[in-house]
């Protein structure tokens, strides 16, 4: 237990008064000696052979350092989980975007220009653009059968519950692409020199990932690679491991020309080039009963992977796992599938995967409910996971969760009964109509299945020579406050100040690997890590009598200070261990998915003009169990920014694709939400604790991305009457809806996609 | 940044009568450049055609509002922020002052000019259909004197205007006479703020005994050029705003604009959007509702 002295107080930020008085340094800020700047020059068709390459004229080649597939050490792949990637294109080309060509310059205006005038002949290859297309296998542009991976999920006789179910209830409910929009743009710095090898320098989250997408690309050992984050403005997924292709990018170059080379991308290239949510498409089929039991169900989730594999098996993962949403299953098949298109890869993003099965899951919920005639409350109360049941995957629900309790508090903190009834009186009225949206959702922390344990992150703890405590991981601080909340678990647990613990720079020179920055598992996985290291500290310096049980953060500092003088560098490690009773099978996809699953309800208002067909959230109620709040304010923070990407997710942010190319890649027309679109959030927590995380806490830093698409849908559905079932939902798509609906007059809810029986 | 400043030459004479002069010594060469906002991001995507820019920002002679009798002359240098501070055009010209505020952020309304967005000639700039509803003249100056200019038909096509290629335009003169009129503007974006409009209306009008004496309706984003919906204006002259006048209106509005499919929206949603804001603008008219 805490004394809400330090974890669960609001501590300053370890980095914020750098960031506010612009003393941080982004790697835009860094110089070296002697360093050329990097571009990319790349592809403009989906699919193609490439026929020549022409260097235009007008330019001085023989000042620029030019790179190709041929000029690699090592292996020509950006190594992850498939090595399908190449680093450079050789030959053929898979997307448009992709990299063929790297050059270098003193002079960084004078490559935008080079760029412009190679010109590049292609053999075109027809392409595939779609999840559809890229199914009908008519065009093979990826393996066998255009598929990077599927998932089998099955549980109890789904075969044998349609001819029990009084309702089979039928939907496909689709999710568009979406952009990370960090503040900061995606930038490299590299050198290479041929004792120390290859150090790259950026805007990163995953230092060992680039680590060891260097080592095969570059074909050096470990020691002759070493990758320093610095300050990372904004990541959400989208620095997860596109940098490895720039770091890549930006060391080829330095070896090639053996100065120093900074690659920086500009708004425009870093939006068509790198990574964007999956695009995703879900069909459910559901047996019900007459009284609203669900009996099982058939869920079949595809993702759009783009044109290599990258991350899409565990986006895919995490979007099945997810997929069956906070209800209880008795019985359930669902298959999974990550498609190849010809696109730019699509990567993680903030929520990764689960925001797509989870939207479709919520609306169907709706759907069932209609069919039922049982109210969207009532269905979902009706279905809840309760303790000792278990989920899709099988996994027992261990922990004391009370949904129904949860529901009923969201929808008091929303008043959600009386502006529903409100709602619909008013609505027979006037050009603008209201409507009130429930979502109820979980999200596992952690990595899947056996991933953690795959992982084996290992962190350290330092006493060092002037009594203070460092904290040494590989876990990046990109905003969401890992280097606060780290410090915060190691003061709490060595009972000392916040500000006697500092925490290194993510550098793998120094810091061991507690894995990718990824997953909600930071607080609590390496929280629980850091915290069992920091425990080490005090038991070494307890039994070597250097310090009493009962001790002053002074005598702390003395205790280290005199501990250090006599033995040296001083650390204690701590590595991952799976938990003995968990239990998980990667064949059949089967047991305990996550260590942890954070559980909300969230209640969106809306109200939509019928004059613009435009709508605006004008109430967003968000309330989640999240085991423990260990920062009150980042932990806010988190939620609130969340569900403002997750509006922009439903209401704004549309990719448009031509050709597999991103046409709207500058922020003047692929449209974020601003403050002024963003309607009061109100955050409250239940905490319930949780034996996996530091001091009970659960993951929470995807958990609001899932809640809003689903809730503002519901709430446009409860104003309009008329279903929406995929996102981006624009004020085009709404008019385009209501102009067909009026026509066709077939009824708020036609009977299409519902059979009773 | 894709271009590179070493092609650019960027001059700035120290008063109007220089600029002028350069413009007829090399007509069509030098691209006048005040705030920026729209040449520098062209610049800034590698797009910018023009290499010679003088610099026009801040100069006295364009930068004041003048109010006269029966006038207000806004000099072309006039910033959106100088609009919106100004206490005349705040109280007289609230549609001006509405399409100030929408115009990007505070930092583009800072620098962005009235001049420059009429001279920039986007059919989506959202100052434009309130100069329009206003009736604007412009001044237009060359090294060869002054002529006077109705706005109304000041834009030619798209992007293009009777501007002549050694003049500026010195002063917007909004004429006082709509002071009393019933105000309605609406712009309708991708977002609340920061947004290209996808429509934007701005109209005036007074009733007399529950009939229409006289309105100005003004659309943009829907048509090469920003403009006044005349046909529309005429059909509800004198008449008593109705249901069946507002679905007429509505068919006439939708059928003098020429819109078109783009990335931000489709020919369809802004042809019904602009028939939904001209009736909302008549009911708001007879309801006599504060719309601003």
């Amino acid at each position: 237990m805490t004394s809400n002295r330090i974890v669960g107080a609001s501590v300053p930020r370890k980095e914020g008064r750098d960031k506010v008085t612009g003393r941080a340094q982004y790697i835009d800020d860094m110089t070296l000696p002697n360093m050329l700047y990097g571009a990319t020059v790349r592809s403009r068709v989906p699919r193609g052979k490439i026929k020549k390459i022409t260097f235009g004229s007008g330019i001085a080649w023989n000042e620029f350092v030019i790179v190709s597939a041929k000029d690699i050490p090592g292996k020509n792949c950006i190594v992850l989980i498939v090595d399908d990637q190449p680093c450079l294109a050789d030959g053929i080309v898979n997307h448009p975007e992709e990299p063929i060509l790297l050059l270098a310059h003193p002079d960084r205006h004078a490559l935008p220009k080079a760029v412009d005038t190679i010109s590049i002949e292609y053999e075109p290859l027809p392409a595939v653009f779609t999840i559809e297309e890229s199914e009908e296998h008519r065009e093979i542009i990826w393996g066998k059968d255009n598929t990077f991976k599927t998932y089998l999920v099955e549980k109890g006789d789904i075969d044998g519950v349609w001819e029990k179910a009084d309702y089979i209830v039928e939907g496909e409910y689709r999710t568009g692409a979406q952009e990370q929009l960090y503040i900061e743009n995606n930038g490299m710095i590299a050198t290479y020199d041929p004792e120390r090898g290859v150090t790259v320098w950026g805007s990163l989250q995953c230092p060992y990932y680039i680590h060891k997408a260097l080592m095969t690309l570059c074909n050096l050992p470990a020691d002759k690679v070493r990758v320093v984050q610095m300050e990372t403005g904004g990541a959400f997924g989208g620095k997860e491991e596109y940098p490895s292709m720039i770091a890549g990018h930006a060391a080829l170059l330095a070896i090639k020309s053996g100065r120093p080379v900074k690659i920086i991308y500009d708004r425009m290239e870093d939006m068509a080039a790198t990574t964007k949510r999956h695009p995703s498409r879900t069909r459910h089929r559901t047996a019900v009963t007459k009284g609203g039991k669900i009996l099982g169900g058939e869920i079949e989730f595809a993702v759009d992977g783009g044109a290599y594999t990258t991350l899409s098996p565990v986006v895919l993962s995490r979007g099945t796992i997810h997929a069956g949403g906070p209800y209880y299953w008795p019985n359930v098949r669902i298959r999974a599938k990550a498609m190849a298109t010809n696109a730019p890869p699509h990567g993680a993003f903030r929520g990764f995967g689960a925001p797509q099965s989870l939207f479709a899951m919520e609306r169907h919920m709706e759907r069932i409910a209609q069919v039922v005639g049982l109210s969207p409350i009532e269905i979902r109360r009706r279905n809840f996971l309760q303790p000792g049941q278990t989920t899709t995957t099988e996994q027992t629900i261990r922990e004391a969760i009370d949904l129904e309790k949860l529901l009923d508090r969201a929808l008091e903190l929303s008043n959600y009964h009386a502006k529903k009834q409100r709602f619909s009186k008013d609505n027979r009225m006037g050009t603008s109509k209201k409507g009130i949206g429930v979502a109820a959702f979980l999200h596992g922390a952690g990595f899947t299945g056996s991933g953690e344990r795959n992982l084996s992150s290992v962190v350290d703890v330092e006493a060092c020579a002037d009594g203070s405590v460092r904290v040494l991981v590989s876990s990046t601080e990109f905003g969401q406050g890992t280097k606060t909340v780290l410090c915060q678990i190691v003061a709490e647990t060595l009972g000392l100040e916040y500000d006697d613990v500092t925490i290194a720079q993510a550098d793998t020179g120094e810091v061991p690997n507690s894995g990718p920055t990824v997953a909600s598992r930071t607080v609590m996985v390496v929280g629980k890590l850091v915290q069992s290291a920091a425990l080490g500290i005090k038991q070494t310096l307890t039994t070597s009598g250097a310090l009493e049980r009962s001790y002053s953060p002074a005598e702390f500092r003395t205790a280290c200070q005199n501990y250090v003088a006599a033995h040296g560098t001083f650390r204690s490690s701590a590595r991952f261990e799976a938990p003995s009773d968990v239990f998980w099978d990667d064949e059949k996809y089967r047991g305990e998915a996550y260590a942890a699953f954070a559980w909300a309800v969230y209640v969106a208002e809306v109200t939509v003009d019928l004059s613009t067909y435009s709508v605006s959230v004008n109430d967003l109620v968000a309330l989640q169990e999240v085991g423990k709040v260990l920062h009150p304010v980042l932990a806010r923070g988190q939620i609130v920014g969340g569900i403002a990407q997750g509006i922009g997710y439903t209401l704004y942010e549309k990719v448009i694709w031509q050709n597999g190319r991103m046409q709207n890649s500058q922020m003047t027309n692929y449209i974020m939400p601003t403050s002024a679109d963003l309607p009061p959030i109100r955050v409250f927590f239940e905490e319930m604790g949780n034996i996996h995380g530091a001091f009970g806490a659960k993951g929470i830093g995807e958990l609001p991305m899932d809640g809003p698409a689903p809730s503002i849908i519901n709430a446009v559905e409860d104003a309009l009457q008329v279903r929406f079932d995929a996102i981006p939902l624009l004020p085009e798509d709404i008019f385009e809806k209501l102009a067909t609906e009026s026509i066709s007059k077939s009824g708020p809810h036609s009977a299409g996609g519902v059979q009773s029986q | 940044m894709r271009s590179d400043p070493a092609d650019y030459e960027l001059v700035a004479p120290a008063n109007l009568q220089e600029i002028v002069a350069l413009l007829a010594e090399e007509p069509g060469t030098w691209l006048p450049i005040a705030g920026g906002t729209d040449v520098m991001v062209q610049y800034a995507a590698g797009k910018l055609s023009a290499r010679k820019l003088v610099s026009i920002w801040n100069l006295p002679e364009l930068r004041h509002i003048e109010v006269l009798a029966d006038e207000v002359r806004i000099g072309a240098g006039c910033t959106y922020t100088d609009l919106r501070e100004n206490e005349t055009v705040g109280r007289e010209f609230p549609l001006l002052v509405s399409a100030a505020s929408w115009t990007g952020g505070i930092a583009n309304q800072n620098r962005g000019t009235l001049g420059g967005n009429v001279v920039n000639a986007s059919p989506a700039a959202d100052s434009l259909p309130a100069l329009l509803a206003y009736e604007a003249e412009l001044i237009l100056v060359s090294i060869r004197g002054e002529r006077r200019v109705p706005y109304l038909d000041f834009h030619t096509d798209y992007k293009k205007t009777k501007l002549a290629s050694d003049e500026l335009i010195r002063d917007i003169c909004l004429s006082r006479r709509f002071s009393e009129y019933f105000s309605y503007t609406r712009k309708v974006g991708a977002r609340q703020a920061q947004a290209i409009s996808k429509v934007c209306v701005a109209a005036l009008g007074r009733l007399d005994g529950g009939k229409v004496k006289d309105v100005r309706i003004a659309v943009g984003s829907v048509a090469p050029v920003p403009l006044r919906l005349l046909e529309t204006e005429r059909i509800v002259q004198g008449k008593a705003i109705e249901p069946s006048l507002l679905l007429l209106a509505k068919k006439i509005a939708v059928a003098e604009i020429r819109p078109i499919d783009d990335i931000r929206s489709t020919m369809r949603y802004r042809s019904t959007v602009v028939g939904n804001l001209v009736a909302e603008f008549l009911e708001k008219l007879r309801a006599n509702e504060p719309a601003i």
